[in-house]
């Protein structure tokens, strides 16, 4: 186990203009390693036209298990949404 | 060679394709956005102050909620903007020392007072209808990071324009006082909003290279005119008059037409002569000093769990 490679999590931005994108991750020795296994395995069809890496370890994730307190409390701001404000009918472009 | 590689970004550009921060790009582009989109960050920032005055007063608690989530958004526009700005390699110590040096600039729309609580519900009408104007086709801007955190501005701006078109339609169904209120409050930000899209074209030098570089995508003068027609039909709904008499329906030019504007107010209000500069200036260096000690605690305490963690791996 010890001499696993690390773990690195591959970004692709799809399209030029576009923000990247987690796809997925691979192991590898060092980052030209992961770069071009990266371009192997996830950018076979054209699917890229840019990769960013980024060793796991890197990577703080929010805990899964507290995904309700985390979240509920932007979920009973609906003043934070256009349309909880009333505004008749004939007003445009607003 | 340098001439070769202005002309390689010139066609990227022609053909609508996104600049990301590690390419190529003339110096002069890295410096109109480092300056722009700054200074776009330091009006969000600044922008906080005029509405923060009302915060405490406001006279509902829905109004009073609303308000918060408006100028809540506003701080996370600069932090995007802020950050859009440091991929071109500018960092931010720097920007906010520009800021608090009184170098750098910011919209002139926040040097004015909200003297009553309709000026909160003027300031979402007319400011943030204007800012939307000058923001959606910067979602098309060349820069990728600034076109993305665009994207995210303008998705969330139109709750605020909303927020302050309810308030004032409030105020129209009131009390006669209230309507007065109303009236008063259009007339002092109506002619700061249509100075917001800034100097005529023939006077804005910068203007034909921003064009070219895809930067700017409109004339300030034909954001202006589409922000006229538009409030002009809108102030319908509100009953209230916009405060220019020569503002009329132009067959010909299928446009209206409106008064002149005073210049000499806009470019006293940029050089730092406009009622509120050195309060809002005050303001903002008051909270970063401070602000001083809860940074200096953030990296202290942020040092000491390094320390820690360390001691306890050797352990």
């Amino acid at each position: 186990m010890e001499n696993n490679w690390p773990l690195w999590e591959i970004f692709i931005r799809s399209k030029n203009g576009l923000s990247h994108k987690h796809v997925g991750s691979l192991h590898a020795s060092d980052e030209e390693m992961a770069m071009q296994n990266a371009r192997d395995v996830y950018t076979r069809r054209s699917e890229g036209v840019s990769i960013w890496l980024v060793e796991s370890k890197h990577i703080t994730a929010s805990n899964p298990d507290n995904g309700d307190s985390m979240f509920d409390p932007a979920n009973d701001k609906v003043y934070r949404h256009p349309t909880f404000y009333d505004l008749p009918e004939e007003l445009k472009h607003i | 060679m340098e001439k070769n590689l202005e002309e390689i970004f010139q066609s990227r550009i022609d053909r609508e394709e996104k600049i990301e921060p590690k390419d190529w790009m003339p110096d002069d582009y890295r410096k109109t956005l480092i300056r722009q989109i700054s200074q776009h960050a330091h009006s969000e920032i600044v922008g906080m102050l005029p509405e923060g005055n009302w915060i405490t007063r406001a006279p509902t608690l829905k109004r009073k909620v609303g308000l918060m989530a408006k100028v809540q958004d506003e701080a996370g526009h600069g932090l995007y903007l802020y950050s859009a700005a440091e991929t071109l390699g500018v960092d931010r110590d720097t920007l906010f020392e520009q800021l608090h040096s009184g170098k750098a600039k910011y919209s002139s729309i926040f040097n004015y007072p909200t003297v009553t609580w309709a000026d909160i519900g003027a300031i979402g009408w007319l400011v943030d209808g204007a800012a939307i104007m000058n923001q959606v086709p910067l979602c098309r801007c060349s820069y990728g990071p600034y076109a993305r955190a665009m994207v995210r501005v303008c998705k969330e701006e139109s709750f605020h324009q909303r927020q302050g078109f309810e308030i004032l339609l409030s105020l129209s169904q009131g009390s006669e006082e209230q309507k007065r209120m109303l009236q008063s409050a259009v007339d002092r930000w109506w002619w700061p909003s249509v100075m917001m899209f800034g100097p005529s074209d023939d006077d804005s030098p910068n203007s034909a290279k921003s064009m070219k570089w895809k930067i700017k995508r409109f004339s300030n003068d034909d954001l202006r005119q589409k922000f006229v027609d538009v409030c002009y039909e809108q102030a319908k709904v509100l009953n209230v008059t916009l405060p220019d008499p020569d503002i009329k329906w132009n067959e010909e030019r299928g446009h209206y037409d409106f008064g002149l504007i005073d210049w000499e107010e806009f470019w006293q209000v940029i050089k730092g002569n406009g009622p509120c500069n050195k309060e809002r200036l005050a303001a903002r260096n008051k909270a970063w000093d401070e602000g001083a000690w809860v940074r200096e605690a953030a990296m202290a305490h942020a040092a000491k769990r390094k320390e820690r963690s360390n001691k306890k791996k050797v352990a």
